[in-house]
């Protein structure tokens, strides 16, 4: 906290010595943190509507279309039929098509979208005749709903951290971390290209991330649920909320109490959101078993994670079957996340917090069953929190998250969306004054200097301009290849195996980083608390 | 103005990169959008440059959107279709290209556009290279970022970014003093677009008593120096065409007159309130009994508006349009011809562009950009310009919103303005409230340059910075709730009734608009002059 507060005035006084400073965001942010967010968010708004400009997944490609359908189709479904049958093989229900396989608010999400539309374009969501439907009007209804959730859950919730979180750093580096926030550009292809509403969930979860940053455990534990029955892959930030809140309620008078409240809460929460399943064990047994579904296999496609990749060496697949595989996944998930799990068990802070979203996010990534490249997106989502920290890995995790997406969006036919999103995100992250122009020289992470010599150096080499460039040049020369060249007969997944390869590779060294980066915080955990006390 | 020759160049560039990369990205998101006929319009003149020898370029007929720019035009589309053939020959096919509406054709021209925003992007940089960073910083903000400029060139689809690049290149070159640059870069821009032309006779007054005047030796040679020059920008653009004996033809192109007076969607300018007036007086008359013939066509018509549409009032014949506009333009070529100052001949030109605009014939909506951005320039200068350009520039891009008439642009157009509108109060906020706290602490080598702000500073710090009055808040007020009216509350209460007024609404609201900032320029030349 002191040094945050040092380093602020080292600003001042740098201020004042240039007062003909060339911050092109001053005039930005000298109204406050609100009127810059609002400006901010209407730009973030504005690449939103421009992205919707552009194809979804699967548009014209009967018979099974993409996202998009499904999205549209459980609309159909939650609109016309009662909660119970939503999950319900029947003969209006047919669950091989696109049935619902999100949690219970992802039905009432629909079911309130649905209704939007009906009102404009009844077609397009009429049961059975809707299936495939396609239109202008009905392409841009969709459209707005997911900016209507962006903009009622998302931007809230990210001003609501940004306000938490503020008072560290300079001023008009809030803008920066907003604009960073805001216009992550995996998140915006995914939901506004490709077509899903993960700002929901994420909204949540960030909402609920500033919650327990401003010691509202209730509240917190409240939202992170609401998050995870939006969908259910939230739960790769399961072990972190878990920790951090079980750690916090260990160093209480009363644990036990303050551990119970969380318990009602969270039991609470669910109840309500279950509530039109909890009437037989059945109903909610079978809502559960199509939130897990294992017959998919252990991965799909070509995701950069751990199975995947080594299913070049090791044929998964083939060896085991789905129940160990299963078990495997468990337990190599669960070990993964628990030396940062522990770590914040033992001292639990607000920067190990974030950093332990990261590092269980990322375990999740990499080892769970049934992982999708969509799921980059939430090891981001805390990587994006934490920009004023880790600037350079988020600019290097947006980097290959991206790439390792590429092949998705490539089907999708938004390549253009890609680059140009790419290019502002990176334009963005330079912006004249921001923290990502001033990090490239001299001045290093903040929050190191002294303690973590040996960090230090490492990551001098891991940032090493001849390194990003090397790694650099082998994605840029990939997407070309990719988009230029056909692949041999013999190998037609040749490239995405390299890209695969490629952004698996960092993504393991970002884990190893993070989960050391984390443990670093707790080693010099007595000079911070004396710093707090001194504050 | 030289000494100011900034030791940060390097950054500035940097700076000026960022600002257009950011637009850049933009504008390529916005390429799957909705575009006008224009796109085909562009598409076919490639075609005509690419595939019929230059004796032919002015009179094929093959598609009914023939080649009207003049020559320097059609040479830039000979220029791209050598590239659009290596991209996709079909694209300057003069037959099979008709209509043609491949992706490739679409991310060619909309890439072309982009590229040539670099010419703005050059002549933003060149107009305020002596400025201060901050005061740089904005105008790039104005002129980069302008929504009016992203409407009509990225969604609408049209090469202006590229013109207006030599426009402010040539006001920059005479705000410098370098007449005879800046005439020569006129004329080009006369050669490329020649609606222009407008301004012209600001050019000429200005350089024949700047450049021009003062001895008769002297004089005589400076005139023919300057005559030279444009006659040779003229004879390079049209020389080829008076070989080949077109040039009854290229005129014809160029000069529509055959078109009505006002455009299929009626630009807000002072025939709006003319045509209101002969719609009222003529409505009354029936009312009264008087046995009144019906318009035989509707204004609303465009094109075909070459019949006599007025009812009770006097027709309206170019001549009396062009009189019209010479007569509003008067008072600032008599005040220019009396005090030829470089400092006021960017308010000149644009005052000249908003008298064409209000008076002139056949006006596209469009044209308000024409004042717009050169006023960007000189916004910065004080408080009261600061206030104008704020309704002003809100005005003319909510004016240009009839241009994208489908749901999907909706959003985009609206929050480009909102966007467009938050920067500015926040940005002119920040200036007038820095100017106040600057005046403290003045360092000596920014005392020359500041000099001219001295006043604006003082009266910013009189009223408080950067405050509208009511009436302004009132009108733009007034935005919003004819926007509400036109898009909302109209098809809700009278359904398909009266489907002309929104748009009649938007033109009469907007007209007021551009009518007050015309008498606005006109007083605040006359009282810097």
């Amino acid at each position: 906290m002191k040094k945050k507060g040092e380093m602020k005035k080292v600003k001042i006084v740098e201020d004042k010595v240039n007062p003909e400073n060339d911050d092109p965001w001053s005039w930005l942010v000298q109204k406050g943190i609100k009127p810059s967010f609002l400006c901010i968010s209407i730009f973030a708004l504005l690449v939103r509507v421009a992205i919707g400009l552009h194809p979804y997944s699967g548009a014209n490609t009967p018979p099974k279309f993409g996202d998009y359908e499904a999205q549209r189709h459980w609309m159909e479904i939650t609109l016309n039929l009662p909660p119970r049958d939503w999950y319900r093989n029947s003969s209006v229900n047919d669950l091989s098509y696109w049935g619902l396989d999100y949690p219970p608010l992802t039905g009432y999400q629909s079911y309130i979208h649905g209704v939007f539309l009906e009102t404009f374009d009844p077609d397009s969501v009429a049961l059975f005749t809707s299936r495939g439907y396609e239109s202008y009007l009905g392409k841009l209804l969709m459209r707005w709903t997911v900016l209507s959730s962006d903009v009622l859950i998302f931007f809230p919730a990210v001003l609501y951290f940004v306000l938490v979180y503020r008072g560290m750093g300079q001023k008009s580096d809030v803008a920066w971390h907003v604009a960073m926030i805001l216009l992550s550009p995996c998140l915006i292809l995914i939901d506004h290209g490709h077509f899903q509403y993960n700002c929901i969930s994420l909204g949540l979860t960030t909402a609920a991330v500033a919650a327990a940053l401003s010691q509202k455990d209730l509240v917190a534990s409240v939202l992170y649920c609401l998050a995870l029955n939006h969908k259910q892959m939230s739960a790769y930030f399961a072990p972190a909320f878990f920790s951090y809140l079980l750690g916090r309620c260990l160093r209480n008078k009363n644990p036990l109490l303050e551990v119970s409240k969380l318990g009602l809460m969270v039991i609470g929460t669910f109840a309500i959101v279950w509530w039109p399943y909890l009437h037989s064990k059945d109903a909610a047994l079978g809502v559960l078993s199509r939130l897990a579904p294992f017959e998919r296999g252990i991965y799909e496609d070509y995701v950069a994670n751990f199975w995947c990749t080594s299913s070049m060496l090791v044929k998964w697949k083939k060896l085991y079957t789905t129940q160990s595989l299963r078990i495997f996944s468990l337990v190599a998930t669960l070990l993964t996340c628990l030396p940062s799990m522990v770590q914040q068990v033992l001292s639990p802070s607000s920067k190990g917090f974030l950093y332990g979203l990261l590092n269980s996010s990322f375990s999740f990534y990499l080892f769970s069953f049934q992982v999708h490249e969509k799921s980059i997106l939430l090891p981001l989502l805390p990587l994006s929190l934490l920009a004023l920290e880790e600037p350079r890995s988020l600019l290097w995790l947006t980097h290959f998250a991206m790439f390792s997406m590429f092949p998705l969006l490539h089907r999708d036919k938004l390549v253009l969306a890609y680059v140009a999103l790419y290019a502002l995100f990176i334009l963005l992250y330079f912006a004249p004054g921001g923290p990502g122009g001033r990090c490239n020289g001299s001045k290093t992470l903040d929050h190191s200097q002294k303690t973590k010599k040996g960090w230090e150096f490492l990551s001098s080499i891991a940032f090493h301009p001849l390194v990003t460039g090397f790694f650099f040049l082998c994605s840029l020369i990939l997407h070309v290849i990719y988009l230029t060249m056909h692949p041999p007969n013999k190998y037609p997944f040749l490239f995405e195996a390299a890209i695969m390869l490629l952004c698996f590779s960092q993504f393991v060294l970002f884990t190893l980083y993070f989960n050391s980066k984390q443990w670093m915080l707790s080693k010099h955990p007595t000079s911070k608390n004396k710093q707090k006390k001194l504050v | 103005m030289e000494e100011q020759e900034s030791p940060k160049t390097p950054v500035a560039i940097a700076q000026l990169v960022w600002f257009f990369g950011i637009a850049s990205t933009i504008k390529l998101l916005l390429i799957p959008s909705y575009h006008s006929t224009d796109l085909e319009v562009h598409r076919h003149w490639l075609a005509i440059t690419h595939s019929l020898p230059l004796s032919q370029w002015y009179s094929d007929e093959t598609s009914e959107w023939t080649l009207d720019y003049p020559p320097f035009f059609a040479y830039l589309e000979r220029f791209l279709s050598a590239f659009a053939h290596l991209i996709d020959p079909q694209i300057v096919h003069l037959h099979d290209g008709l209509n043609y509406k491949a992706n490739s054709a679409i991310y060619f021209q909309r890439i072309s556009v982009i590229v040539s925003d670099l010419f703005l992007l050059y002549g933003v940089y060149r107009s305020t290279q002596t400025l201060a960073s901050f005061k740089r910083n904005l105008i790039w903000v104005l002129v980069i970022w302008s929504p009016g400029l992203i409407i009509v060139d990225h969604l609408h689809f049209q090469y202006n970014g590229f013109l207006f690049g030599w426009l402010l290149l040539s006001i920059s070159f005479l705000a410098q003093g370098r007449d005879v640059m800046g005439g020569f870069l006129f004329a080009v821009l006369l050669c490329f677009k020649h609606l222009f032309a407008v301004a012209a006779p600001v050019y000429f007054v200005y350089l024949l008593r700047h450049y021009c005047w003062g001895g008769v030796v002297r004089g005589f040679t400076r005139l023919s120096v300057m005559g030279a020059v444009v006659v040779a920008v003229f004879a390079a653009a049209y020389g080829p065409f008076v070989y080949h004996g077109q040039i009854p033809q290229v005129i014809r192109r160029m000069f529509p007159f055959g078109r009505g007076l006002c455009h299929a969607y009626w630009a807000p300018n002072f025939w709006v309130f003319y045509i209101m007036l002969d719609k009222g007086i003529a409505f009354f008359l029936r009312k009264f009994g008087f046995n009144v013939l019906a318009p035989a066509a509707s204004f609303t018509g465009g094109l075909v508006g070459d019949a006599s549409p007025f009812v009770i009032l006097p027709q309206i014949t170019p001549m009396a349009t062009f009189i019209m506009v010479l007569l509003a333009l008067s008072p600032c070529l008599f005040k220019t011809w009396r005090d030829p100052r470089p400092r006021l001949i960017a308010r000149s030109i644009a005052y000249a562009f908003t008298c064409g605009f209000l008076f002139g014939w056949h006006v596209h909506e469009k044209a308000s950009l024409h004042f717009v951005i050169p006023l960007a320039i000189v916004a910065v200068e004080s408080l009261e310009d600061a206030k104008h350009y704020f309704l002003l520039s809100i005005v003319s891009c909510y004016s240009l919103f009839p241009l994208l008439h489908e749901a999907q642009e909706y959003p985009i157009k609206v929050l480009l303005l909102l966007l467009h509108s938050i920067l500015m109060w926040f940005c002119f906020s920040a200036q007038f409230t820095k100017n106040v706290s600057m005046k403290a602490g003045l360092q000596a080598d920014k005392k020359a340059a500041q000099f001219g702000l001295k006043g604006s500073s003082r009266c910013a710090a009189e009223k408080g910075g950067f405050v509208l009055d009511w009436v302004a808040k009132s009108y733009l007020f007034g935005v919003l709730i004819v926007e509400i009216w036109g898009h909302f509350l109209h098809p809700y209460l009278l359904g398909d009734k009266f489907p002309f007024v929104p748009l009649m609404l938007i033109s009469i609201y907007c007209a007021l608009g551009i009518l007050h900032s015309w008498i606005w320029q006109l007083k605040r030349i006359m009282i810097l002059a």
